[in-house]
């Protein structure tokens, strides 16, 4: 008696396992004249089922695709009306009144650059000190707990960040080191600092649990101590990751709304202001004031359109940065 | 006695000798580079503790009011000035209704698409440049700001096709926000499906199952926790979106009708959502609507960390499944 397979199975495919396994020939000819090879073809309806299921999966996935192209369309069409109808000195101006028919765009580029500048002077160390922790010295009791409470400050609405860094952070950190205590580009800064903790945190993480431990080994074994170990093996090794962490904060930073919006202080109009602890609007503090008005998008002739302009910046200066990330990341995937 | 160097040494000196000896290998108590480079992490970690702590005690303080007074009313109340607040009228259902419907979308669209594009792009695309600008393409979406989602709702919805979505209404919001989440649903989908074991697919393929019986009885079953947590993950991110929703025209200030949350039939009119609520409240410069906006926080905090703690449960209660 030859062995049977172990593993029981039904129908034609348990008789097929037997032919093969099979040194019986008589049996295994009694089998190949029962099966013919229309008996191992699928049945039309399971092959048209193959092929539907595989078309509308496909399907699926070109959603996505319209989604990019959708964005890239309206973004575009709107836009350009504004380039091509827009008095350029208009551009250049005084500040942002769009409702008024000045957009200077250098306002709100200024206004952005500062609140992601402060935000990553506060989410940087932050969220570095904590992955670097969490990944080289914590035991795993600590970082059981520890990381839950890390991906429930991720999960924080950008709201509830912009109501504590207009009411908390705004009078009791900003009010104390300036003269302005309601909202500034400072108090929002720092809110957004807040939210990007946790990407920081957990993008470098990833990065430095993914270096081998073997390269940490060598370095311990060579008398190397801890610190050592961490910042010229780990760290090196990790730093693409690292890297990559921090653009993807910038971008997300620069992308931030409703902080900016609730903590900046500006209603939807601003003169240009360098200096942090005024009130002022970024580009997507300038966009959702726009919309929030009690007329909603509506203005004197290019209102609308500026919103667009503004738009599009905003999905250039993002999507460089994240492609510049994804090298990042694809980096450090091939190398280990 | 000892021996060192051709020289007898007194036990006293010998002991000296080796302790220094011991303490050069160990570097004992001189280590003050890493004590203070731990230090520092510790700091940094205790820090960001320390905000979430008082991000959550400010909430909780400033809405105390409403939360321990006349909460079951907040929660049946609608928009409305200084006056409703003082009659206890004003509250978040109008809010809540919106963020519903907006839930449903998003789990009747981005969930489906978002898991047959993954299962697409695991399974059956080939590895070919289409493919890969497929996939960098969704990792670019899932980075574009949530702002410009907006605008593409506002475009795309509102003034491509108000005789379907009826303009600036809970249906645009609902149909903005499901685009939104669409990546992070594919995503970790995505990562879900690539970690079902390649022996398990092979073992189906072997016993003669096609390409679709082998995701729908082997793979999709192995990877239902993770895609589970990917949908609720998304599902956090997408009721707690609040600038998508300004720019497809949320209302902050007076909703007329307040009918009950599960009625569809607010779909084609104007709307609010829990976000949205707290952004209008938070502009208000009255110290009553400090009180409102914290305690409508506090409401959909307890949403979202409720959906998030669902996330991180799954996740490690399957991690230990696994590894047992």
């Amino acid at each position: 008696m030859t062995p049977k397979p172990k593993h029981s199975t039904t129908g034609t495919t348990a008789e097929s396992a037997d032919i093969s396994s099979s040194v019986d020939s008589t049996a295994a000819h009694l089998m190949v004249a029962h099966l013919t090879v229309a008996d191992l073809k699928s049945s039309k309806s399971r092959k048209n089922r193959q092929k539907a299921v595989h078309a509308g999966l496909a399907l699926a996935a070109m959603v996505s695709v319209a989604v990019s192209g959708f964005i890239v369309w309206s973004l575009i069409s709107e836009a350009w009306t504004f380039i091509v109808e827009v008095e350029w000195s208009q551009i250049f101006n005084i500040g942002w009144f769009p409702r008024r028919g000045i957009y200077d765009v250098s306002t709100l580029l200024t206004a952005t650059l500062i609140t992601t500048a402060i935000a990553m002077l506060i989410a940087t160390p932050l969220g570095l000190g904590a992955a670097i922790y969490l990944s080289e010295y914590a035991r795993s009791s600590t970082r059981a707990f520890i990381k839950p409470i890390l991906e429930i400050l991720a999960g924080i609405p950008s709201v509830v960040l912009g109501f504590f860094a207009l009411y908390w952070v705004a009078p009791e950190v900003i009010g104390r080191i300036s003269d302005n205590s309601t909202g500034s580009l400072a108090a929002a800064g720092v809110g957004v600092g807040i939210l990007t903790i946790p990407l920081i945190a957990s993008i470098s993480e990833d990065a430095m649990t993914a270096v081998p431990s073997s390269l940490r080994e060598a370095s311990t074994g060579l008398g190397s101590r801890k610190t050592a170990t961490t910042l010229r093996i780990v760290l090196p090794a990790a730093i693409s990751g690292i890297v990559a962490s921090l653009i993807v904060a910038v971008s997300r930073a620069i992308g931030e709304t409703m902080v900016v919006f609730l903590a900046g202080g500006a209603g939807d109009t601003a003169l240009f202001t360098s200096s942090p602890t005024d009130s002022g609007l970024t580009m997507t503090a300038a966009m959702a004031s726009l919309a929030s008005g009690t007329d909603n998008v509506v203005g004197e002739g290019l209102t609308v359109q500026s919103l667009y302009f503004v738009g599009l910046l905003l999905f250039v200066f993002t999507l460089l940065l994240n492609l510049v990330a994804n090298r990042f990341v694809s980096r450090i995937q091939e190398k280990y | 006695m000892a021996v060192t160097f051709g020289r007898v040494l007194d036990n006293k000196t010998s002991t000296r000798i080796e302790r220094e000896v011991a303490s050069a290998i160990k570097r004992q108590g001189s280590d003050w580079k890493g004590n203070t480079f731990y230090t520092l992490l510790l700091v940094m970690l205790v820090l960001t503790l320390f905000i979430l702590a008082v991000l959550i005690y400010g909430v909780v303080a400033d809405g105390w009011d409403i939360l321990t007074g006349w909460l079951p009313s907040f929660l049946g109340g609608t928009l409305g000035s200084i006056k409703a607040f003082e009659g206890q009228t004003l509250g978040v259902q109008q809010g809540l209704a919106g963020s519903f419907w907006i839930a449903v979308f998003v789990a009747l669209l981005s969930f489906p698409i978002g898991i047959a594009s993954a299962i697409y792009l695991e399974e059956y695309a080939p590895k070919n440049r289409f493919s890969n600008f497929i996939e960098l393409n969704i990792r670019n979406l899932a980075g574009v700001p949530s702002v410009v989602y907006g605008l593409l709702g506002l475009f795309l919805f509102v003034e491509g096709i108000p005789s379907i979505t009826g303009g600036r209404t809970a249906a645009s919001a609902g149909l903005t926000l499901a685009i939104l989440v669409l990546p992070i649903v594919i995503i970790t989908s995505q990562e879900a499906l690539r970690a079902v074991p390649a022996t398990l697919k092979e073992g189906s393929y072997g016993v003669g199952a096609t390409r679709w019986e082998t995701v729908r009885r082997q793979a999709l079953p192995y990877a239902a926790p993770g895609i589970l947590t990917g949908t609720l993950l998304s599902m956090s991110r997408a009721i707690g979106e609040a600038a998508p929703l300004i720019l497809v025209g949320a209302i902050t200030g007076f909703l007329g009708s307040n009918p009950s949350i599960v009625d569809p039939r607010q779909l084609d009119d104007a709307f609010t959502a829990m976000p949205i609520l707290i952004t209008g409240w938070t502009q208000n410069p009255m110290p009553e609507f400090r009180v409102a906006a914290a305690a409508a926080i506090v409401v959909l905090l307890v949403f979202v960390l409720l959906l998030n703690a669902a996330t991180i449960y799954l996740r490690y209660h399957f991690e230990k499944k696994r590894e047992a």
